[in-house]
């Protein structure tokens, strides 16, 4: 339903464009279970076109967002002896995961303005208005939150991963870390000629906790009170069955 | 195996917190601490959101310390009349240390002073402790050096004196409510039961034998931490059910068997030992402060 609201959107929007975007994923539902560790998305399609492809070649960019949230960045600075956490600045909106994939490589297949323009390079991605007037340096914070997410998996920037057929056929694969948050992820197919969007595919990535850890936490954050009083009659009884089981076998 | 833990939003392995809950377990159940000093910096290092470590690490103090405090009951080494006393005095000094703990938020810097907290305190406790066991040693092993009798100090000056039987002592009130309450100011500050502190403090301050204080400060320890979990669980929703049940699967496992390795060893080996693991511990936090960090940002949630 969402797909095709977005298709249809697309399609008003840009009656004129002369390329245009079909695609599909492997799977548009992410299920995070008690065992999930991560899962591979296929994404994949085809660009339909009412005249022949233009001369100058065409390139690909996927990108799959994550839910934006605000992240607070400290920096450590040496004082009085031992390193404190001296200088702080909040990034206003930062994506908790962020992949681009490109089917060359992203400076060469995109200009500076576009990027600027769509946010699709990971620093553009995230937006940061204004750090406090005393933080002297302040895109040192927004690279080191680049740096610390991309040690982790959450911001992958994949060159040379989009792979191409025939200036017709794309598909490429997005692995997503064990460690998501739940939300809907953003996913964009963008059709590049000669570093400027012609065409761009929307669809939605929903990625929700189901079964056992969809139930603690609704729990959690619904009744917390019986929340709280279930672990602690589960910590509780665990103690008595431990210390029972114990007795009877009397190590 | 990989386990998604559903409050922490993190993906960890199941058997590393089975393991790390088994091991605190033991040491708590050996020396009567909770464990929560050595399992919450432990749960950060392996990737655990600080404030979902600290508001669950209480809820499994409480299953530890109730399947350790079990076995002391069976022991008859818990000093129910001086736990409640001390009991007393630790729910008010938490609900103060809660208190202190938002006003120390909004002035900032929180963080590095729970950690000096840490250190200091971890220090001049582990010190004290380490070189009182070694005196205490090598006084049994010289036969001819005549034992020093109990010293009578202000302790014993107190008015409101009642007998607390199963410690064989006949002290005021006064001096366990004032234990409590600082123990349950700190716990609250620093995010654990407050075992390794209100241990020692019992042995040296009110001079309590040290197989009654293991039992009586875990009796404390359970309802203190109880009380802290339902706090974090109403007001934070950090309290992660999955994570809780791992540990304290491990946990429960490791109190039973402290217990009994705690029962063989003899009171100033359990002493050194202990002390050699709170300075242990302090020397670790002591140089993430002293040495310059690979990393020097950090991220944490935004908003006002």
């Amino acid at each position: 339903m969402l797909r095709a609201l977005a298709l249809a959107l697309c399609l008003l929007s840009s009656p004129l464009a002369a390329e245009e975007v079909v695609a599909d994923l492997s799977k548009d539902e992410v299920a995070i279970t008690a065992n999930f560790d991560g899962s591979d998305i296929l994404i994949y399609g085809a660009v339909k076109r009412d005249a022949p492809a233009a001369a100058d070649p065409m390139q690909v960019i996927i990108t799959v967002a994550g839910p934006k949230q605000e992240v607070n960045v400290r920096k450590k600075d040496w004082r009085y002896g031992i390193w404190v956490n001296t200088s702080a600045v909040e990034v206003d909106a930062a994506p908790s995961f962020y992949a681009v994939a490109s089917s060359g490589a992203l400076s060469d297949v995109l200009t500076e303005t576009e990027d600027l323009r769509h946010g699709i390079s990971i620093p553009r991605a995230i937006r940061s208005v204004g750090a406090p007037s005393d933080v002297e340096n302040a895109t040192e914070f927004t690279e080191a939150l680049i740096r610390i997410r991309t040690k982790k998996n959450l911001y992958q920037q994949l060159d040379n991963t989009v792979n191409l057929f025939d200036e017709t056929l794309f598909s490429t694969t997005i692995d997503l870390p064990a460690n998501l948050v739940e939300g809907p992820y953003d996913t964009h197919i963008f059709l590049v000629r000669n570093g400027v969007i012609v065409d761009d595919y929307a669809t939605v990535i929903n990625v929700n906790k189901v079964g056992l850890e969809r139930w603690i936490y609704d729990l959690a954050h619904q009744k917390p009170l019986i929340y709280g009083l279930l672990s602690l009659f589960i910590a509780i009884a665990a103690g008595w069955m431990a210390s029972a089981v114990f007795r009877y076998i009397r190590f | 195996m990989q386990i998604y833990l559903p409050i922490a939003e993190v993906s960890v392995n199941a058997f590393l917190l089975l393991g790390l809950g088994g091991i605190v377990g033991i040491l708590s159940g050996m020396f009567g601490v909770g464990g929560g000093f050595l399992m919450t910096p432990l749960l950060f290092f392996i990737g655990i959101p600080p404030a979902v470590a600290v508001a669950t690490e209480a809820n499994q103090i409480v299953a530890s310390s109730f399947s350790g405090v079990l076995a002391h009951f069976k022991r008859r080494t818990v000093d129910l009349k001086m736990g409640v006393v001390l009991l007393i005095g630790g729910l008010t000094g938490a609900a103060i240390g809660v208190q202190v703990f938002t006003i120390l938020r909004e002035m900032g810097q929180v963080d590095l002073l729970v950690k000096l907290c840490y250190v200091v305190f971890l220090g001049i406790i582990g010190g004290l402790m380490f070189f009182e066991s070694l005196r205490a040693i090598r006084r049994s092993k010289s036969p001819t050096s005549v034992p020093v009798r109990k010293k009578h100090g202000f302790v014993h000056a107190l008015p409101f004196k009642v007998k607390f039987r199963t410690s064989g002592l006949y002290i005021s009130v006064i001096p366990p409510l004032v234990v409590g309450l600082f123990v349950g100011i700190l716990a609250a500050i620093m995010g654990v039961g407050g075992g390794f502190i209100m241990v020692p403090a019992m042995i040296y301050i009110l001079g309590m034998p040290t197989k009654v204080v293991i039992g009586t400060s875990l009796f404390q320890i359970i309802f203190v931490t109880a009380f802290t979990t339902l706090l974090h669980a109403t007001t934070n929703y950090t309290v992660d059910m999955a994570l809780a049940v791992l540990l304290l699967v491990g946990g429960v496992v490791g109190a039973q068997i402290g217990t009994r390795i705690g029962v063989k060893l003899k009171a100033e080996q359990l002493r050194i030992l202990l002390s050699l693991m709170v300075i242990g511990v302090c020397a670790k936090l002591a140089l993430d402060l002293l040495i310059e960090p690979s990393e020097l940002f950090s991220l944490g949630a935004g908003g006002h």
